[in-house]
């Protein structure tokens, strides 16, 4: 009579070897890949369903990418050492330069939005590279209080105008383009940081992260890595920033918003810090609810700040690898 | 004019050590910033008003209770949110900053937003200084303050709680090993600056009205003092609140009101390319941790 | 005669009323392995990491191959081949053993040696981590730092430094907790290294094991040289005798 036990889906992988997966046949490819082919195909065709679910979602889509991109940034500075309480700072350098270009100078998106992510970045960092060399939670510190100060400024000095802010800017022609655009640059940040994680360059980010000490005492400067991987993130939250004004046709005080800090930290520390791709799972995930929550108003951000703090205190490794390590072990009868 | 000066410089400063003085201490002790700071403040500055209006407790109860109440709830504070994390940056920074929001967005959901909400001074009437009227209520914040460093400074070089908080500030394993308990010291280390904080609350906020915003306000103010002085020095924060208390009227008769935002802007990014750590910093890059 | 490589010049650190290091001069040559012992407290780390930029010095001079390299930060000079281990060993915790070097590989330093003996960092990180005693088709290369024990990390701190090629290695108490078997695959390498024409500075404790590869001794007591000299003038020395063992003792066997 034919037996029967208990084994691992991924236990012809995991048998031969820990971390490295030798494939050999479909199906264990297919095992590997299915999760994040998911991921990656329904966000990409999700635009064309523009007719099924309508135009209101498409929007909730490209604030999740615009979200995730800075929640993905945020993962990034996490992984050298640098906790940011303010992506908000790099989204509203980017809004407001794109804003300005625009409505100053009457240069048009795909103008004004490389300029203003450049220009965000290279900005953001040079405000924050003195803040590199102090103790670890004055960087926080001050990412958190910089918008905010920026924000008191422009409203004071009635800059950049003030609290009106600047509105009728140019739209994005064609709805595939402001729709795909950030799919695709959430897609291209997803996987460049992966691989830039992943790389012997990410081997020194954490090492200056967990232990500075030694990265210094092997000829490498931890300022500049620092410096390097501020810029990055800066750049995406530039771009972020930058996007979201043509998006929205106005740029203003609400670009250096207290949400535009939370919200993408809540994803971020949701979905798990230190896997990217937790990022975008808490993206998607608290985005799309914030949007239905929208009724309860300030509520909402008492929510974020609960799932904050609960994760912080009792999932600390996010969401996703936990979703992770229960699909490694999901079970199948065998016959023995 | 230099009466002018001179004095809302010193209230101004006054002002700016009282805000400051509850996110220090926490800071200077356990090395935890407390990013809930702001929401402490206001909490102290609605139970105030709770007693007062819904309770109709005299002033002179309210305040030591709400004082009492605030500073148990910080020694919990310290047991929900950070025992558990101790230590490890990151969780600590999002637990209290969390916290902090939370309880402030909370606040806003709860509609505590109205002119109703204020606190009375606590003695009506002004004084005339330097020819200068003065209310009773800003002589006392900087009585206040003056008062609050004393006690401080009294309390930890003369008791055995003050000095175990200078042990733990200054080198905390040592402090373990001689058998003062780090958690426990923190948790009340914790306690007396939600105290300070309240004290802080009750003698600022009768000012003007109580709205959400002044609860990241007072958080803002006290990390650019922190800043600019260096979280844990005492006197760095005096120094620290001097400046800005000076340079904010300055700014402010000479060349425009709304300027005061600025100096603190160009304050700290001053502060950060000179002395990172703040002028009376003590953080020693690498001599510290080699 | 051999060349100065490094040279120390009236070095001084104070740490508030405290001194850690008071004008202390020494020179070190190629080839030469010098030994620095004291008492607890002495300087000895001061002196080091004085030398290796992680403290700024309040007064006198570093001089490595007569350039001024004085309060230049520590990556800096890591740069330039001066290479340290730390006393209180603490490794990339949760990176593979082989990780660890494959981290030091990327280091500035190694890629000025790109084309010669260094290869992908993988395979390299293994050859050295062969090289310092490393089982080599064991596991143990790919175990988690974290479950190493404590010579083997020892080892894993040496081939950190080595992985860099430098020109004068400093090593802070590398011996302690080390067992004679794992001695017996370390001081090999030393002496090889040292006959390459490199300088070694060597901290310990361990007098004994230290003593059959040192050339020359310098003592620290107080932050200031007390003795200097070869092995045997050290042992007969009085001052460094009552440093070590006290002077009441001293008294009371010539009472």
């Amino acid at each position: 009579m034919a037996q029967y036990r208990k084994e691992r889906l991924d236990r012809p992988i995991k048998a031969r070897c820990e971390d490295i997966f030798a494939l050999t046949s479909m199906r264990e490819i297919l095992y590997l890949i299915f999760p994040r082919a998911l991921l990656i195909v329904g966000v990409l065709i999700f635009p064309l369903l523009k007719g099924v679910v309508g135009l209101y979602w498409e929007k909730v889509l490209v604030i999740t990418c615009v979200i995730g991109l800075l929640s993905l940034s945020w993962d990034l500075m996490a992984q050298v050492g640098l906790i940011s309480l303010g992506q908000a700072f790099f989204f509203g350098v980017g809004a407001y330069i794109t804003g300005i270009l625009n409505h100053k100078f009457s240069l048009p998106p795909f103008v004004t939005i490389p300029l203003g992510t450049i220009g965000g970045g290279i900005v953001s960092t040079l405000f924050l590279l003195p803040a590199l060399r102090a103790r670890g939670v004055y960087f926080s510190i001050l990412t958190l209080i910089i918008p905010l100060l920026l924000s008191r400024l422009i409203e004071a000095t009635k800059i950049f105008g003030g609290t009106e802010g600047l509105s009728g800017l140019t739209p994005f022609q064609n709805f595939w383009i402001e729709t795909y655009l950030p799919i695709f640059a959430l897609l291209v940040c997803l996987f460049g940081f992966r691989r830039l994680i992943n790389s012997d360059y990410g081997l020194i980010v954490q090492g200056v992260r967990d232990n500075d000490r030694i990265v210094m005492s092997i000829g490498i400067n931890i300022y500049k890595i620092k410096a390097h991987i501020l810029f990055i993130s800066s750049l995406v939250g530039a771009f972020a920033g930058s996007f979201i004004t043509h998006y929205y046709r106005f740029v203003g005080l609400p670009a250096f918003a207290l949400d535009y800090s939370i919200l993408p930290l809540a994803c971020a520390i949701l979905g798990g810090p230190g896997s990217f791709a937790g990022a975008l799972v808490g993206s998607f995930i608290l985005v799309p609810l914030s949007e239905v929550l929208r009724v309860l108003g300030s509520l909402r951000v008492v929510f974020y700040s609960l799932i904050l703090a609960v994760c912080i205190l009792s999932l600390p490794e996010g969401i996703f690898h936990y979703i992770q390590r229960k699909y490694h072990q999901f079970e199948r009868i065998v016959e023995i | 004019m230099w009466g002018n000066v001179l004095v809302y410089g010193v209230i101004n400063s006054a002002t700016f050590i009282l805000l400051t003085l509850g996110f220090s201490i926490v800071f200077g002790i356990s090395r935890i910033a407390n990013f809930a700071y702001g929401a402490f403040y206001l909490s102290a500055g609605y139970l105030t008003w709770v007693f007062l209006t819904k309770a109709n407790l005299p002033l002179f109860l309210a305040l030591p209770l709400t004082i009492l109440i605030m500073g148990v709830l910080g020694f919990m504070g310290y047991w929900v949110m950070i025992y558990r994390i101790r230590g490890n940056t990151l969780s600590e920074v999002i637990a209290t900053f969390a916290l902090g929001v939370g309880i402030l967005e909370f606040f806003r959901w709860m509609g505590f937003v109205t002119y109703e909400f204020s606190l009375p001074f606590l003695k009506k009437g002004t004084i005339e200084i330097v020819g200068i009227p003065l209310d009773y209520q800003r002589l006392l914040i900087v009585l206040i303050a003056g008062g609050l460093l004393a006690f401080l400074y009294f309390y930890t070089h003369h008791t055995r709680i003050g000095r175990a908080f200078r042990a733990i500030a200054q080198n905390e394993r040592t402090a373990i090993s001689l058998g003062i308990n780090s958690d426990f010291i923190g948790a009340l280390s914790f306690s007396l600056g939600t105290a300070v904080t309240a004290i802080a609350a009750v003698t600022v906020l009768p000012l003007g009205i109580i709205t959400i915003n002044i609860g990241y306000e007072v958080l803002l103010t006290a990390m650019a003092v922190g800043i600019i002085g260096g979280l844990e020095s005492i006197i760095g924060i005096v120094i620290a609140s001097f400046i800005l208390g000076f340079a904010q009227v300055l700014a402010a008769i000479y060349i425009a009101p709304h300027w005061s935002i600025v100096v603190i802007l160009a304050s700290i990014l001053g502060v950060l390319l000179v002395r990172p750590s703040g002028i009376f910093g003590k953080y020693k890059e690498l001599e510290e941790r080699v | 005669m051999a060349n100065v490589i490094l040279k120390v010049a009236n070095l001084c650190k104070y740490f508030g009323g405290v001194v850690g290091i008071e004008e202390v001069s020494f020179e070190l040559k190629e080839g030469e392995l010098l030994g620095i012992i004291g008492p607890n407290g002495a300087g000895k780390t001061t002196l080091i990491n004085l030398i290796t930029g992680f403290v700024k010095a309040d007064k006198g001079k570093v001089i490595f191959k007569g350039r001024d390299i004085t309060n230049l930060p520590p990556w800096k000079i890591a740069q330039l081949g001066i290479v340290r281990t730390f006393q209180l060993v603490k490794p990339f915790y949760r990176l593979p053993a082989y990780k660890n070097l494959v981290v030091a590989l990327c280091s500035p330093r190694v890629k000025t040696f790109r084309g010669g003996k260094y290869g992908k960092r993988d395979e390299t990180a293994l050859n050295l981590l062969e090289d310092v005693g490393f089982e080599r088709d064991s596991a143990v290369p790919y175990k988690q730092a974290s479950d190493l024990p404590h010579g083997y990390l020892k080892r894993l701190e040496l081939a950190r430094c080595l992985a860099l090629r430098p020109e004068v290695l400093i090593l802070d108490e590398l011996f302690s907790g080390m067992s004679i078997a794992e001695l017996g695959s370390t001081l090999p390498i030393i002496k090889r290294f040292k006959e390459e024409g490199k300088g070694v500075i060597m901290v310990e404790h361990r007098l004994k094991e230290l003593f059959e590869v040192a050339d020359r001794v310098i003592v620290l007591n107080f932050g200031k040289i007390i003795a200097e000299g070869t092995t045997y003038e050290i042992l007969e020395n009085e001052d460094v005798r009552s440093a070590y063992l006290g002077a009441e003792e001293e008294e009371a066997i010539n009472a």
